[in-house]
Order: C-alpha cells, then structure tokens, then sequence
C-alpha cells in the first residue's frame, strides 16, 4: 500500500531564496499528522508547495501515486488537497455563504455540504449572510475550514489554525477534528503550539530551517527530543551541517 | 436652473457609460486601461465604418455590435493585458497608453481627423416637450435610462451571480481564490470582456449624440476618470452618481460662460479628491 503523500528530496524557492532543501514526507491515508517548526522553518513554504502555491519540481511531490509537483493549484485542488490557509484568507467581499460556495468550486462530490458544515459549525448557519470578515476571530476559522471542506478533500492541510485565537477558541476549532476526520479524511497540521499537535496527531514532523530535523510517533517522542529538533540547540550533529 | 439640472444630469448618463467599463476593470483587477476613451471611440468608428458598409438601421449595428466586442474584451485581456498584471502597476499602464497611441494613429489613417457622427434619421433631433416649457432631447434620455440600466445590471452581476462572485473574489485575494480552483486569467478576461460591452455601447451613443474624431479619446478618459473617482472606486451606483454630478456641474460651468463647462468639471473633481478622497461611496471592506 503506498503513501497517500509522498514528497522526495522536496526544494522550493522564493526568487532566489531557497525555503526548503530537501524534505522527504510521507503519508499514510486516514492518518492526522502535525508539522512542528519554529517561525521560518519552512512548515508553510511546504503546505504551499503541496497545494501548487510555491512552483516545485513534478516529482518532487507524489499524491495517490501520480506527480503533481508544480500543477497550477486549480487543478491540485481538483484531485483532492485543499487546504486552511495561515490567517484564514478569507474574501471579505463575500458573504459566510459565499466563501463556502468559493470552496465547493472545484465541484468535487462527497459528503460535505452546506448543510452538514452548518451541522458542524451551527453559527455560521446564522450568520451566513454577514460578510465574512466580519465574524470573531474563532467563526473566521470555522469558515475558512469550512471552505476547505466544500472541495470534499482526501487531504486536508490546516495551516497554523490557533493562530491569533484565545485558547477557549482554540479548543473548540479542534474539537471539530475529529468529527472531520470521522470519515476517513486525511489530515495534517501545522501548529505552534507542541503540546497541542503532540496531544491531537499520531505521527510529528519537526521541520527546522528548510529541512526534517525530527520525525516519528507522537506519543513516543520526548519533551527534549522535539525542543532539541525544534530549536536546533545543544544537537550534536546539527542538521544543516 | 431646473434645465440645467436636467441637461446635466442626461449629460451625465453619458459619462456613466464611459466609467462604468473603466470601474469594473479597476475594480477586478487594479488596472488602469488608459486607453478607455480611445475604445469607446474605435466603437464608434465601427458603427460608422459598419454603416458604411451595411445599409441597415444604426441600432441594430450598435446591438450586434455588442457580443463582438464581448470577445474583443476577452481576447486583448487572455492576450495582451494579463501579462501586463502585477504588484508593479506600471506595465498595465504603458501598455494601455500605447494601445491608446496605436488606436489614435489608426483611425487618423482610416478615417482622417474630420468629425463623424452616427446618421440616426432624425431620432438624435427628437425632443420631448416637458410641463414648464422644457424640451428634453429623447436620444440623451434613453441614453439615461440605458445608464442607470447597465448600472443596476452590473450591480447585480457583481453582488448576485457566480461570475460576480468569483469577480469579488479574485479582485479580494487571487491566490485564494485560485486555491479553490477559479482560473484567475479567464476570470480577469471576462470582467474586461463585460466592460467592453460597455465600450462598445458608449462609442456607440457617444456618436450619434455628437460627433466623434479620432483624437476625442483621452478627454473622455478623463471624464470617465472623475466620474469612477468622485464616486469611489468598486460601487458601480457611485459610478453612476459621480458622472451624473460631473454632467451637472458641467452644464451649470456651460450656462455661465460657453468654455466653462469642463473645467467646472474639473474643479469639483479635485474638490472631492481634497475633502473625500476616497470619494462619495467607497467600496466598504468588513
């Protein structure tokens, strides 16, 4: 059985700055796995290279077993990634309902409608008509997820979801996960907050200047381990050496 | 006084017409086609050359003319303009200034600097008398209603249909919306394909209520300018009404002295951009 992910040797540039210098990544379907770093490592160069943001090489990124590195992203969405962009980017001209429509453009089928999003999440049910900026910080996110959803993905890539949000909200936006997950959805996170992405993933990747500095089970990877990985402090072999 | 507010205002209708292509295209996609005025008059040359050709009624040429210029909007956007688009907002601009020089040049070549207008058999001499004494010309008048029409129907594209939703989107944030899928270059050529529409019907009118030459384009870029911009760019009914305030305060310049009228215009176009600069309806952002 292979990999419903797989990224080889993945590079990816902004103009001349490299971002990423070879990071292998893999996945398995149905599983939910957290992407650590610290700022600038390199966690969304890499969610923008998955879903065709940042150009890559073609083989340098294989999704259910065919090269879709440096397909524009219209048509990655289309096979089946979408995903929660960092700081949500929603579209504050359209309405909560519109921004939903906007994520089921690609017309993929599956069992996520408006209606079971507003199952999900029942204020936006309410608020649907308000534009979507508007909204608190928490119901910001639970659109943008939403939105992701409406492409019905086999992948869902969330992208920082705690960012800027009270730990209550941050909660309750994780909360939803496993309701998300409940249909075999694959999912991956980047996050922050280490104890949160320790506590909700099954597997962790630690990324630290463009390159994989600590991978494996979340519930076996120590507390030094990972701050060792995360910061690149007192390792004896340093990872970009 | 009650006269020159009505010519103004019919005047006014026409400058809508001219705006509301330039306010759409700047709204989607933040570019400045300074070559606006030049299409609505290489519009009005194709009537005029079309007539020519065809002995047919004006009105039915400006009608067909209308889907031509709806693929003509779409090609020079997927062709030309797309490439031109960018943070750096200059390429767009000397590029639409070029195709202005080109247009100017080429009709001077085809058709010589004289005025030509549109033959409408009479209609543009028409006149409806009003209670009062007033005479309102019908032509100008149906060129009001058919701006307050292109208004309201391209308000409600904008805010009410799928095109106009992914018109909003692409213009709040292109990458997104192109993570959902929307292909942003044939969004972009559809917007312009629509304002063309707009052209091509100003160019149209614009001929057979005066007269047209080669050169008349960049002072009807101008007035296309300050209507979208005392309005406040992204509402089309700010377009509407910014060109209807420019229409009046021409035409009360006009009533006071004869070589008033346009600079009158341009006096309150800087007093708005003074005291409101963001003009009379701006695009409200949540």
């Amino acid at each position: 059985m292979g990999a419903l992910l797989a990224t080889i040797g993945l590079t990816a540039f902004y103009g001349d700055a490299q971002a990423l210098f070879g990071i292998d990544f893999e996945l398995g379907a149905g599983e939910m796995v957290a992407v650590i770093g610290a700022n600038g490592a390199g966690k969304s160069t890499f969610m923008k290279a998955v879903t065709g943001l940042v150009k890559t090489a073609p083989h340098g990124i294989r999704f259910a077993g065919e090269p879709i590195g440096g397909l524009p992203p219209g048509e990655i969405v289309k096979r089946g990634i979408a995903l929660v962009p960092e700081g949500r980017r929603l579209f504050p001209s359209l309405s909560v309902e519109e921004n939903l429509l906007m994520g089921g453009f690609s017309k993929r089928a599956g069992p996520w409608t408006m209606e079971r999003l507003f199952k999900l999440f029942p204020i936006l049910a309410q608020k649907r008509d308000q534009p979507a900026t508007s909204l608190s910080g928490g119901q910001q996110q639970m659109v943008a997820i939403g939105r992701a959803l409406m492409s019905n993905p086999t992948l869902l890539l969330c992208d920082e979801l705690s960012l800027g949000l009270a730990p209550i909200v941050i909660k309750e936006i994780y909360d939803a996960l496993p309701a998300i997950c409940a249909e075999g959805m694959t999912v991956v996170i980047v996050e922050q907050d280490v104890a949160m992405a320790q506590q909700v993933s099954q597997r962790i990747y630690c990324f630290q200047e463009g390159r994989v500095s600590l991978h494996g089970r979340s519930s076996e990877l120590t507390r030094e381990q990972i701050s060792q990985a995360y910061f690149g402090i007192g390792s004896e072999e340093a990872p970009h050496a | 006084m009650l006269e020159t507010l009505i010519q103004g205002l019919l005047l006014g209708g026409l400058y809508c017409l001219f705006a509301l292509g330039q306010s759409l295209i700047f709204g989607v996609m933040r570019l400045t086609n300074t070559a606006q005025g030049d299409f609505i008059i290489l519009g009005a040359y194709a009537v005029i050359a079309s007539l020519g050709a065809l002995a047919i009624s004006p009105w039915l040429i400006a009608v067909l003319l209308l889907p031509l210029a709806f693929g003509f909007g779409y090609g020079l956007q997927r062709q030309v303009l797309n490439s031109t688009l960018g943070r750096d907002p200059l390429p767009s601009l000397v590029v639409t200034f070029g195709l202005s020089i080109v247009i100017q040049n080429l009709l001077l070549q085809l058709f010589s600097a004289d005025p030509r207008s549109i033959e409408t058999e009479g209609f543009n001499t028409q006149s409806i008398a009003l209670p009062g004494g007033i005479s309102v010309g019908t032509l100008p008048l149906v060129i009001l209603v058919l701006a307050v029409a292109a208004t309201a129907a391209l308000q409600w594209l904008f805010n009410r249909t799928h095109v106009g939703r992914a018109f909003r989107a692409v213009s709040d944030d292109k990458e997104t919306a192109e993570l959902m899928g929307l292909n942003a270059h044939h969004v972009y050529a559809l917007a312009t394909a629509v304002a063309f529409v707009l052209i091509a019907l100003a160019g149209a009118l614009q001929a057979m209520r005066t007269t047209v030459a080669p050169s008349d384009g960049p002072l009807l870029l101008l007035f296309a300018f300050e209507a979208v911009i005392i309005g406040g760019m992204g509402s089309f009914w700010g377009t509407l009404v910014g060109a209807l305030l420019l229409g009046v305060t021409q035409q009360i310049g006009f009533r006071i002295d004869p070589g008033w009228g346009i600079w009158f215009g341009h006096i309150v176009f800087l007093a708005v951009l003074v005291v409101r600069p963001q003009g009379l309806f701006p695009k409200t952002r949540g």
